[in-house]
């Protein structure tokens, strides 16, 4: 009896009942292209969410007002004011915080950044709300990740002169000019005429994060300030760092001059600098853990499946004791049994998991909820590794019952 | 060729314990000289069963020495006695006995699989089996397209591909109408006249009739052995 002899008879004897066998296959092909989708899945995910946060920026640090920062403090002191007031103690960021940033050795930029709160834009009659109007210093396009594809960007003559100049996105650019080329062009944003020079490029995540990154509008600070907002505090303050492994550096320092400028003494600040790369990590740790649960699921239905193997392993060896009983008279040697059940097992688990790769690779071509899933090669041979284990696992048991059989019971066996 | 095919000496077959203690066999001596034809006859209970799967090494006396082909069983594992059933033994069952979905040939070459024969010599022995019961123009039918008379050829087929010692017929005959019956016993007639050994276990006088020496079981217990 060779392997190949030892095959022959198992899949002789999982063709003699092919419904029973596909149902079987099924559960593993389940259970396999499931830990191959769902782990792509989540895979994707992280990718997705990975890909998004480096679009906001490589390098760059956000600082803005803090809203709870400064709450120790201000319970302390604010308890013989009886305020329930806003922060009175808080100070806001200016032009001069970002001016001096830029002094500070890991800083390339640090741009100034307001926001207008309602911009609505027309051109010819068309109107559109722009969701993020925003004003700002010519440095801000490269920590922002916005590119300029046509036209130019604003330079910094234009900010000192406070020229009514903007650079517009896509979204922008599609609901008011359709067709028409934009450049040249005057819109009318809350009654301030301004004139496009640029359009940026398509960020790529129209879909992702919680507004459209292309539906923005960018004009010099100057021409915001005292038009579209009031004169006085920034939003944020954009800080780019020199190189990206200067970023932690440049935290530092900036958290470091803030602190000075601002007169912060204790653990509390009325500022916080947010780091895309703290956050990236955070973000790759919790998908992660999104990954491992997904695949857990999974895994489950994989044991579920090999748990059917093993169940349709004992029917069959049940059923075929009369056989079992024949071939033992004839002469089969325990092993011959032993193998050719455990063969049929694994025949049965390895057709699953092939096929369950397949049927994941497959699956996975297509957008699940949002996600384009990515596949992560480890998982195929995981996987297909598990079902084979499974079948020489889960079919040892009913194999071992058959080749113990003794010969003359199985013989009176119907 | 001095030692007897079957050597039996003073065997006895106890099963269960206590009061549902049964002697099947009771001091039983038989020998069984080669190209011998014996029918083992007797009522049901009266032990012919048991002593067929003792003679086929399915089962092992309580008390006793069984010598097979000059080989004693009593001290073989499970191992050597499955190595001991596919070359010294041929099996015929009642009830035919082959194995469901697979052709008459494939049938036929199972033992020889078993004892690592090659694909090309298996099937050439396998063929010249079935020829040799009369079957060489059904080799590739499966069990559910044969007659009974011609199944029990398969069977027989099987039984004597691997040139066993013995051939051990249990009833062969019992499912089988008369006319099947015949065929089947005039297989059984030529193989013995080759000088194959056959025991054949019956309880039908005008198939006992057939064989060479008779031997009576009754209640465990040999009560006549005569040769005609």
């Amino acid at each position: 009896m060779n392997l190949w002899e030892i095959l022959r008879f198992a899949l002789r004897g999982l063709s003699a009942n092919k419904l029973r066998s596909g149902l079987t296959t099924l559960g593993i092909l389940i259970g396999v292209g499931a830990v191959i989708l769902l782990v792509a899945v989540g895979n994707g995910s992280s990718i997705k969410v990975k890909n998004s946060i480096t679009r906001l920026g490589a390098g760059s640090l956000t600082v803005s007002t803090s809203t709870t920062g400064r709450g120790g403090g201000f319970g302390g002191g604010g308890q013989q004011q009886g305020s329930t007031g806003p922060r009175t103690q808080a100070k806001k960021l200016t032009l001069d915080d970002a001016r001096a940033l830029t002094e500070s050795p890991s800083v390339e930029s640090a741009s100034p950044v307001v926001n207008a709160s309602s911009a609505t834009a027309t051109y010819a009659g068309t109107s559109h709300s722009i969701s993020q109007f925003v004003g700002t210093a010519p440095t801000y396009f490269k920590p922002a990740n916005k590119v300029v594809e046509r036209g130019a960007s604003f330079t910094g003559a234009d900010v000192t002169a406070g020229n009514k100049v903007v650079v517009i996105g896509r979204t922008v650019v599609t609901d008011l000019f359709g067709t028409v080329d934009p450049l040249g062009k005057k819109i009318n944003v809350n009654g301030t005429y301004f004139t496009v020079v640029g359009v940026l490029a398509a960020s790529g995540s129209s879909s992702t994060g919680f507004q459209d990154a292309d539906d923005v509008a960018i004009a010099p600070i100057s021409a915001v300030q005292g038009t579209l907002t009031s004169y006085g505090s920034l939003s944020q303050i954009v800080v780019q760092a020199k190189t990206p492994e200067k970023v932690d550096a440049a935290q530092a320092e900036v958290t470091e001059i803030l602190n000075q400028r601002h007169e912060i003494t204790g653990t509390t600040s009325d500022f916080q600098v947010f780091n895309q790369a703290s956050l990236q990590s955070a973000v790759e740790d919790s998908s992660k853990t999104f990954t491992v649960l997904l695949g857990a699921v999974a895994a489950i239905s994989l044991l579920v499946g090999g748990i059917g193997v093993t169940n349709i392993m004992l029917v069959t060896v049940t059923e075929r004791t009369r056989e079992i009983g024949i071939r033992k008279a004839i002469g089969a040697p325990k092993g011959a049994i032993l193998g050719q059940f455990i063969a049929e097992a694994t025949v049965l688990s390895l057709v699953g998991g092939v096929l369950g790769v397949a049927a994941g690779v497959i699956g996975s071509q297509f957008t699940i909820v949002g996600v384009e899933p990515v596949i992560v090669p480890s998982s195929i041979a995981l996987a297909l590794g598990v079902s084979v284990v499974i079948g020489l696992f889960f079919g040892s048991y009913p194999a071992n019952r058959a080749a113990n059989l003794r010969p003359i019971e199985a013989l009176r066996h119907e | 060729m001095t030692a007897p095919v079957l050597d039996v000496r003073d065997v006895t077959k106890v099963y269960g314990q206590g009061e549902t203690r049964v002697r099947a066999l009771r001091g039983v001596s038989l020998r069984v000289e080669r190209g011998d034809y014996v029918a083992i006859m007797g009522q049901s209970g009266s032990g012919k069963s048991t002593l067929m799967n003792i003679l086929g090494c399915l089962d092992v006396p309580t008390e006793g020495r069984y010598l097979l082909d000059g080989n004693d069983v009593r001290h073989l594992d499970e191992h050597q006695l499955s190595i001991l059933r596919n070359r010294r033994i041929g099996f015929i069952f009642q009830s035919f006995n082959l194995i469901p979905r697979m052709s008459a040939l494939a049938n036929v070459e199972l033992p020889l699989a078993y004892g690592g024969i090659k694909g090309a010599v298996r099937r050439k022995r396998a063929l010249a089996a079935l020829d040799l019961v009369g079957l060489a123009d059904r080799v590739e039918h499966e069990p559910n397209e044969l007659s009974g008379g011609q199944q029990q050829r398969v069977a027989v087929a099987r039984a004597l591909v691997t040139s066993p010692a013995l051939l051990l017929a249990d009833e062969p005959t019992g499912n089988l109408d008369t006319r099947s019956t015949r065929d089947v016993l005039d297989v059984l007639d030529r193989l013995s006249r080759a000088g194959r050994t056959i025991a054949l276990i019956t309880h039908e006088d005008e198939v006992a009739a057939r064989a060479r020496r008779v031997i009576r079981l009754v209640d465990g217990e040999i009560v006549e052995d005569s040769v005609r």
